[in-house]
């Protein structure tokens, strides 16, 4: 089974110019568990997430996603859910269109709402604005729109580019009931947020990314034994101290 | 599904993108009123025709160029978020270059060939210069979305891929233009004639023109230039070499962008 996991990188490298942006990365991301990836700015965390998703091609290493590598087709991507950290959308298109095109591009049959496409539209509240084009939405609902279409084809790989970031409470909250309701169900959700209270709630697993290489890796509650800190905040601002001293 | 199929989907959503679009509308609406002003005021003379022929060929690669790149860079966050849907690039890049570049030459058309036909262009004979003038504007805005998409891949700051557009479309536009006619000032007395056709098949702009007036009987009016340029271009071969040169010019661009987008990191 090892082969079968989610998404497993193997000595990743990339730079961009003279910087070594990844740094010969290993990681493996389990089923049914919730990994934050944290680090500083410019620490490798977007790159890290652009090769999975075959935005950005590494200098070298392999990245096999359910035990297939990436380099032998785009049909891994049938398997992932992203959602941007800045979603943007044709502007006279509307939601539904878009749910339209993500069934078109996956196969999928277009016979309308499915039921767990109605339980999304009804947790995210999105009922009134589904129809209405992208120009006239804000922010928010925008972002939201960004939520049903990476988890409407229930796919077994989540990747979350600050997922609550520009939502209000209510939305914020139920996104995150349903992230944890797709981990439980067995998704591989790979997360990262500025939000540490909701890296806090979310992640069963931190991996600290610094200057393109993992630092630490492990349970949420090993971090804060071995820094003596319960807030995340602090843990990680110890592990940067360690890393200076 | 398959890859020919997926293009023709993601060129159906550019399309009901582009349909419901002010700039699209707008976009007709210029053509249609720059055609509808020089036919309105002086009827099917050649002069009009001519005119209507200079603007629409200055007008069409400026639109193609800032309108393409502009385009691009607002729906950068869009593009990105498409790569990682299960596609291919290449179909990706069809598919949004296509769904670009149709509905902008068939709004051009429109707007060109509604007040051609009100004004009777049809009865007053003059259906191939508007077919040439249509088939023209295409290959420029072919060719220019092709290069604005290449700069809008190539260059992720904005204010330089605007900029190298604009600076593109002056040199071909008007730059060109001026050092020709300063190579004919300078050399005007040696045999300079081959390489002045040379000169001018590397700018698509000037290539269009000359193609376009053919069909007119209007090369006399364009001088010493004009009477060398018709001699060359008014023979069958002439046609052809100016023909397939023009089609390099779209087929280049194109194929440099559609490289871009294949190997770029975004």
């Amino acid at each position: 089974m090892h082969l079968m996991q989610p998404i497993q990188i193997t000595d990743l490298h990339k730079s961009f110019g003279p910087v070594d942006v990844l740094n010969g990365v290993d990681l493996t991301f389990h089923p049914a568990e919730t990994t934050a990836i944290v680090g500083p700015n410019g620490a490798g965390k977007t790159t890290l997430i652009k090769c999975i998703l075959g935005l950005t091609h590494p200098d070298r290493g392999d990245i096999d996603v359910l035990g297939q590598s990436i380099d032998q087709g785009v049909t891994y991507r049938d398997q992932i859910g992203y959602m941007p950290q800045h979603a943007h959308f044709p502007e006279n298109l509307s939601g539904r269109q878009m749910m339209s095109m993500i069934r078109a591009l996956r196969a999928a049959s277009d016979d309308g709402d499915t039921d767990i496409d109605h339980s999304l539209i009804r947790t995210l509240q999105l009922e009134a604005d589904l129809d209405k084009p992208f120009r006239v939405l804000s922010g928010g609902t925008r972002q939201k729109i960004s939520a049903l279409l990476a988890f409407m084809v229930r796919p077994a790989i989540l990747i979350l580019d600050e997922p609550t970031a520009g939502l209000d409470p209510v939305s914020s909250a139920a996104l995150k009931d349903h992230i944890m309701e797709r981990r439980d169900e067995g998704a591989s959700v790979v997360l990262t947020s500025h939000v540490l209270a909701d890296l806090e709630e979310l992640a069963d697993r931190v991996v600290f990314l610094l200057d393109g290489r993992i630092r630490f890796d492990g349970a949420l509650d090993d971090l804060r034994s071995m820094t003596g800190e319960h807030r995340l905040e602090r843990a990680i601002a110890t592990l940067l101290e360690g890393e200076a001293a | 599904m398959k890859s020919s199929s997926s293009t023709l989907r993601i060129i159906q959503f550019q399309f009901q993108d582009a349909l419901s679009s002010r700039w699209l509308l707008v976009h007709t609406l210029i053509y249609l009123l720059i055609a509808e002003g020089l036919l309105m005021s002086s009827g099917f003379t050649d002069k009009a025709l001519v005119s209507l022929v200079n603007v629409v060929l200055l007008l069409v690669p400026l639109v193609a160029l800032l309108f393409g790149v502009i385009h691009q860079y607002t729906n950068r966050d869009y593009t990105i978020w498409m790569l990682t849907q299960p596609l291919k690039r290449p179909n990706l890049f069809s598919g949004l270059y296509l769904g670009l570049t149709v509905p902008m030459v068939l709004s051009f058309s429109v707007g060109i060939t509604l007040p051609f036909l009100w004004h009777g262009g049809l009865a007053a004979g003059q259906a191939v210069q508007l077919i040439t003038l249509l088939g023209l504007g295409a290959a420029l805005t072919f060719s220019g979305v092709g290069v604005a998409a290449s700069l809008a891949i190539r260059f992720a700051d904005r204010v330089r891929g605007i900029g190298l557009a604009l600076v593109i479309w002056l040199v071909y536009a008007l730059l060109f233009d001026g050092l020709i006619l300063m190579g004919i000032s300078v050399f005007g007395n040696w045999p300079i004639e081959k390489a002045l056709i040379g000169a001018m098949l590397l700018n698509p702009i000037d290539l269009s023109r000359l193609i376009l007036l053919q069909t007119f009987d209007a090369a006399a009016m364009l001088g010493y230039t004009g009477a060398v340029f018709s001699r060359f271009f008014g023979s069958g071969m002439g046609m052809i070499i100016a023909s397939v040169t023009l089609l390099l010019w779209v087929a280049f661009p194109v194929w440099l962008a559609s490289r871009l987008f294949r190997k770029q990191d975004f």
